[in-house]
């Protein structure tokens, strides 16, 4: 029983991390409907800055919890202008191409920055400190879950419900929703959807940059490349999850999580990805509009 | 002017900014040192100043293009050119001989980089049809080429079978993988085609490492048979030779049957499919016989020459079909315009050939790939040589314009 609270646990731990990442491929997706292959590269950049921020900190002698909090905000910041720079760069200049173009100029800004990372840094595994204390009341549970593990689980709740908040009672959020729901429609009425793109975009860095600290943090070790199968995992938990849906994405990124946790723990450990996918073809198989998704009449 | 002036400056700080934390910093944690590089904020501060220029520049440019491409498109002399039959049948007979002069003159080193040159040629054209024609874009290509290289070299392995015998047993191989793979994803849209061919190039890897009792593991299979000729012996040059020549024949034969694909019935339904799905099966188009044919045939390509390539090497292991490759090749396509033959075989050449004289610059080849992709969507999506549409025209129309 224990061996099953274990995998259960450490599925919703990962899953809810794939939930944070995926929540930023939906919202962009539900927008503008493009796949931003370059999300995994904002995580992995918000991962990375987070470790320079945290080594020079503790360089300079600082510890414990505030190393975590200064890193965490400057990873935050830093995936939110690259988020924003993204944009603009990459996907702005498309709006009205063919569809094929901003996901192609989407790949390509993710090889992009995976090689700016690894050129500018290194290729090299590095080591990330262990910046989450380990909490003396979780010590009777501690073969179950451990406090990483709890942290990322508060965090990512609290974040969530901060989004949904957001989303459903702020002015900003009723914009975001209606640019969703008819992007012409919305402009007729007066919101500026250039920005609300662009915020959708930092919202999703933001969301992406600590999953990226969380992550780094637990696993311990960081490297360009991290980012790529994070993105296409999150990715497949928004797909799963029904894309363009909020809850969709939660839901899709815990069942992902679960998935790949049972398959690892009942089955073996080396072919978790096979399941991962699989569970992908199955889902768009059977339901492409995914769990909570609905299926979208196309108008002519 | 000044305006110009005071937003390059403002971009400039803006990526001081975001570059900063990564390109300035460098922290050993190991060894509690930070490594601080303001040389290189410097470049970057220079670099993005003038590149905003060059930005506005092109972007004004396109602005300009688009205008005139509104009042009337006009195609470039080149293109002109390329179209015209008889210049074209004496290019290519100027190629062929190249071609095949070419092992005479060059030592073997130059030889075996123009075979993974030529390649990478017949995977674009493989590609291209999927992508460029059918407008399926496919992420896990370099799947379909591991399927042909492994069954070539399980297959030699196990039951010493020939290049000869292979060589069509891959491509077919190839394209059932592309048909079972193609089949439950055929009603989705071609983004969701993309993540799972994605997923597929990954499952592969993943099960090619894993799967030792049948794979070899990450350790791969070494000792393949090179191909054969009637039994004989030929030392390292001649069959680098020999294998220069399969492949020179093998790329012809790719570009006859994709030229004449392109404008057959099936062809100008793929073009159909990927300009509007909807208008395409209301006139008619079995959708899902277009795409999966569309997609089984790319895959084809790439089995075949995955034999060849595990002829070539002798040794193959899971490290040769990563996502990287199925990117270099998607760049190649793109690079050289989609649709485009002539294009796509440019574009192998430069992106294959360019990293491999410029040691210096091969260290940077991947960060330029995926800024080039960005940059021809943005300023030029139809790729290096775009191919001219066949269109139908009123002969006297085409006078009076003339005349007047």
């Amino acid at each position: 029983m224990d061996y099953f609270l274990e995998l259960f646990l450490g599925g919703l731990t990962r899953g809810s991390i794939y939930a944070l990442i995926a929540l930023g491929y939906t919202m962009v997706y539900g927008i503008i409907q493009l796949i931003n292959f370059a999300h995994g590269e904002i995580y992995m950049i918000g991962a990375f800055v987070a470790l320079i921020v945290a080594g020079i900190l503790t360089i300079y002698g600082f510890a414990g919890i505030s190393v975590l909090v200064l890193a965490a905000i400057a990873a935050i910041i830093w995936a939110c202008a690259y988020g924003y720079t993204l944009e603009k760069i990459a996907y702005r200049p498309l709006r009205g191409a063919p569809r094929l173009s901003p996901l192609i100029s989407a790949i390509g800004m993710s090889i992009f920055l995976q090689n700016y990372v690894l050129l500018a840094q290194t290729s090299d595994f590095l080591p990330f400190p262990n910046l989450i204390p380990d909490f003396e009341f979780m010590e009777p549970v501690a073969h179950i879950i451990g406090s990483p593990e709890l942290v990322i689980l508060i965090t990512t709740f609290v974040t969530m419900i901060l989004l949904t908040l957001l989303i459903k009672k702020t002015k900003v959020g009723k914009a975001m929703r209606a640019t969703q729901q008819d992007m012409s429609m919305a402009r007729l009425v007066g919101i500026n959807v250039d920005r609300i793109i662009s915020l959708t975009f930092i919202i999703g860095s933001a969301l992406a940059a600590i999953g990226g600290v969380l992550v780094a943090s637990y696993i311990g070790q960081v490297n360009f490349y991290i980012g790529f199968l994070a993105g296409v995992k999150a990715f497949t938990a928004a797909v799963l999850g029904g894309i363009g849906s909020i809850p969709g994405a939660v839901l899709g990124g815990l069942v992902l999580g679960w998935t790949e946790s049972f398959a690892a723990g009942y089955v073996s450990s080396d072919y978790e990805d096979v399941f991962a996918f699989g569970l992908l073809v199955l889902i768009l198989i059977l339901r492409p509009a995914g769990i909570l998704g609905k299926a979208r009449k196309q108008k002519v | 002017m000044l305006k110009d002036f005071k937003q390059s400056i403002l971009i400039s700080i803006w990526f001081v900014f975001l570059t900063f934390p990564l390109m300035a910093v460098r922290v050993n944690t190991t060894e509690q040192m930070v490594e601080w590089r303001w040389m290189t904020i410097l470049w970057v501060a220079i670099g993005s100043f003038v590149l905003s220029y060059a930005w506005r520049y092109f972007l004004a440019k396109k602005q300009l293009k688009k205008k005139d491409d509104e009042e009337g498109g006009k195609h470039s002399k080149l293109q002109l050119l390329m179209e015209d039959m008889n210049f074209r049948y004496k290019a290519m007979g100027v190629l062929l001989v190249l071609a095949l002069v070419f092992p005479l003159v060059f030592d073997t080193y130059q030889n075996t980089i123009m075979i993974s040159a030529l390649i990478y040629v017949v995977l674009g054209l493989g590609l291209n049809i999927s992508v460029g024609l059918a407008g399926l874009l496919d992420l896990g290509y370099v799947a379909f080429f591991a399927v042909g290289a492994y069954s070539y070299a399980l297959l030699n392995y196990h039951f010493d079978l020939g290049f000869w015998t292979i060589l069509p047993v891959g491509g077919i191989l190839g394209c059932l993988f592309g048909v079972v793979l193609g089949f439950p994803i055929l009603r989705l849209r071609g983004d969701y085609l993309a993540i799972v061919t994605l997923g597929f190039g990954m499952i592969i890897k993943v099960v090619l490492e894993n799967w030792s009792s049948f794979s070899f593991g990450p350790s791969g299979i070494a000792n393949i048979d090179k191909p054969g000729l009637f039994g004989m012996d030929m030392n390292i040059d001649s069959s680098t030779i020999y294998i220069y020549y399969i492949m020179i024949a093998l790329v012809v034969f790719t570009i006859l049957i994709t030229n004449r694909l392109k404008n057959s019935r099936i062809g100008r339904a793929w073009i159909a499919l990927r300009e509007d799905e909807i208008a395409c099966v209301a006139m008619g188009i079995d959708m899902a016989r277009t795409k999966l044919s569309a997609y089984a045939l790319g895959a084809f390509w790439a089995g075949m020459v995955g034999v060849l390539f595990a002829a070539k090497t002798t040794f193959i292991n899971p490290a040769s079909f990563t996502f990287m490759e199925s990117a270099i090749i998607l760049s190649i396509v793109v690079l050289g315009g989609m649709g485009s033959i002539l294009g796509v075989i440019l574009g192998a050449f430069i992106l294959i050939l360019l990293p491999e004289y410029l040691r210096a610059f091969s260290e940077y080849r991947m960060l330029a790939f995926g800024a080039a992709m960005v940059l021809m969507m943005i300023f030029r999506p139809q790729g290096i040589i775009s191919g001219i549409r066949t269109k139908y025209e009123y002969k006297e129309l085409k006078e009076e314009t003339d005349n007047g």
